[in-house]
């Protein structure tokens, strides 16, 4: 009975210990027969009726189950179980050794065999306990172990998803920065050239102040030298010479006084020049008056064109009018609104000859007819101007600015961003209306103007 | 009538000069002229009973017309000339200045000399 409780645990905890179901499948094989024969054992022990000569048998199986374990390296872990029943098998051996040797030995000290041998079994169970003790907390530590590879697994993967994040807020930053960096750039390229639109400003007036005076000498001169004409040909009159003579003076004096009047007329006309600049250069200038809309719009119409001809001989665009003849006169700012004319029509300009250019770029240039159209209308009280072209039209992130001061769609130096901003300020706050824009993106813009009158 | 012209350009003597010339010669004016608001001064220190008109730029090197005016103003208060100021910034804070210190008149440059003329005589 004992050799079967020995085998039966060993083997068991081989099988268990091991997982020799999973992991060594061949062995498995051989310890569920050891299992079936030691089952048989304890069978033939009962049938047997405990014969002494069983014994033998279990020694010499338990001695196989140990050589073979011991023999073989695949049970290198549970080998310290293994040996653990060496005792039992050997005071077993010694036990049934002297019973057949020395029977009345045997007899005498059989209560200390058994105690030994007793000892022996127990001792197999207390070391397998122990074993299987350890082992739990093996297997515990394990566990934990990994539990802990677990949890290190999931940090791990939550810090690298943490910095994948991070790694794409700061590109993000990294590319808002570069954007903002490149906005500044362009802003202070924009600053700078209004900067020196500004300069160039005060300059044109001082430098019309300084040619002013001057000029005032030429045409004083000049007017006075006409009159001295005057006064020498009477003064001729009054003279004995020939006739002939007289005539002939007179012929030279009449030719210095129309040279007077010439040099007297083109003065004039420079001085209307510096006027101008004078005008132009000044912030807002004085009162209302009444003014024919119509012919001031024309006329900053062509001032626009030829502006822009002047710089570029190939452009050319139609200029259509619709004008509302029955306007008359209006109450209004004419050098302001004249800024806002030119303005309004350099834009449309502007933007038929880049469509023009693009076009031709990609050779597209089919039969594009560059167009920029005036109109006007008086209506119930309200002035309402419309200059239109059919230019490149505007994005919608690009109508959304026009009219902030700075903003401009110019390349540097084309453009200070200030023109729409003050024709605005010019039409909002000079003359109490509005100014409205409607664009489609690669065909047309309509600036639309209001004046109450 | 005696006139004194004050102005830093000197060409403003033969301008003068040729545009009154009939004046003069008729004996209806006198001119005499100064190139600077101390020269004027000077002038009128000497002649200061004979001059009647006094045509002043303001804006000259060293004192100005305004600086010019305030002397007049306060040296001749017994026989005072009338002053006239002539200048090219026509704006309204120069010739408020001016007319608050005791100027006649204020006129634009460039001059119209018609209307100088007509105001001189009228002076007469």
């Amino acid at each position: 009975m004992d050799y079967f409780l020995v085998s039966f645990f060993l083997l068991e905890h081989i099988r268990k210990t091991l997982h020799t179901k999973e992991k060594m499948p061949y062995w498995h094989q051989r310890i569920e027969y050891a299992k079936y024969i030691s089952y048989i054992m304890v069978a033939a022990f009962f049938i047997s009726d405990s014969a002494s000569w069983f014994s033998w048998i279990g020694n010499a199986f338990l001695a196989l189950l140990v050589f073979t374990a011991y023999k073989n390296d695949d049970f290198y872990d549970v080998r310290g179980i293994v040996l653990s029943i060496i005792p039992f098998i050997v005071v077993s051996f010694v036990r049934d050794l002297a019973r057949i040797v020395t029977p009345s030995f045997y007899d005498d000290y059989s209560n200390y065999f058994s105690a030994i041998r007793s000892f022996a079994f127990v001792l197999c169970f207390i070391i397998w306990l122990f074993a299987q003790r350890q082992l739990k907390e093996l297997q515990k530590e394990r566990e934990e172990r990994q539990r802990e590879e677990r949890e290190i697994k999931a940090q791990k993967e939550s810090l690298e998803y943490l910095v994948a994040e991070r790694t794409h807020e700061l590109t993000l930053q990294k590319e808002e920065l570069q954007k903002a960096i490149e906005e500044l750039k362009s802003t202070q390229n924009q600053l700078i050239q209004s900067e020196k639109m500004a300069s160039l400003g005060e300059l044109t007036a001082g430098i019309a102040h300084e040619i002013q005076n001057p000029l005032n000498f030429v045409n004083n001169f000049s007017e006075v030298s006409v009159e001295l004409c005057q006064e020498l040909e009477e003064e001729i009159e009054k003279t004995e010479i020939s006739s002939e003579d007289k005539e002939y003076i007179r012929g030279i004096i009449s030719d210095l006084s129309q040279n007077q009047e010439k040099i007297t007329h083109h003065g004039k006309r420079a001085d209307s020049i510096v006027k101008g600049m004078l005008q132009h250069s000044r912030a807002s200038s004085g009162n209302k008056e009444e003014v024919d809309v119509n012919a001031l719009a024309d006329e900053y119409m062509r001032l626009a064109y030829h502006g822009l001809r002047a710089k570029n001989k190939e452009f050319n665009a139609a200029l259509t009018t619709d004008f509302d003849e029955t306007i008359g006169k209006v109450n209004v700012l004419p050098q302001d609104l004249g800024r806002v004319f030119l303005n309004l029509f350099t834009n449309a300009f502007y933007a038929v000859a880049e469509k023009k250019k693009t076009l031709s770029e990609s050779n597209q240039e089919t039969d594009y007819r560059p167009e920029v159209k005036i109109s006007t209308k008086k209506f119930a009280d309200k002035l309402y101007i419309r200059v239109s072209d059919n230019g490149t039209g505007m994005p919608e992130h690009v109508k959304a600015k026009i009219f902030q001061p700075f903003f401009t769609t110019k390349p540097t130096g084309q453009g200070t961003g200030l023109g729409l901003s003050m024709s605005y300020d010019i039409i909002t706050n000079g003359h109490g209306g509005t100014l409205d824009v409607d664009t489609v993106p690669g065909e047309k813009t309509e600036f639309r103007i209001t004046i109450p009158v | 009538m005696k006139i004194l012209v004050v102005d830093d350009e000197m060409d403003v003597k033969s301008l003068f000069e040729q545009k009154f010339r009939k004046e003069i010669r008729g004996g209806v004016f006198e001119f005499s002229f100064a190139f600077s608001g101390e020269e004027a001064l000077g002038y009128l220190a000497e002649h200061s009973s004979e001059v009647v008109m006094i045509l002043s730029d303001i804006n000259m090197p060293g004192m100005s017309g305004i600086e010019l005016l305030k002397s007049i103003r306060a040296d001749f208060p017994s026989a005072p000339p009338q002053v006239m100021m002539i200048t090219a910034y026509g704006d309204s804070q120069n010739h408020d200045q001016a007319m608050q210190l005791g100027a006649d008149d204020f006129l634009t440059k460039p001059v119209n000399f018609i209307e100088l003329k007509e105001k001189l005589l009228l002076v007469k």
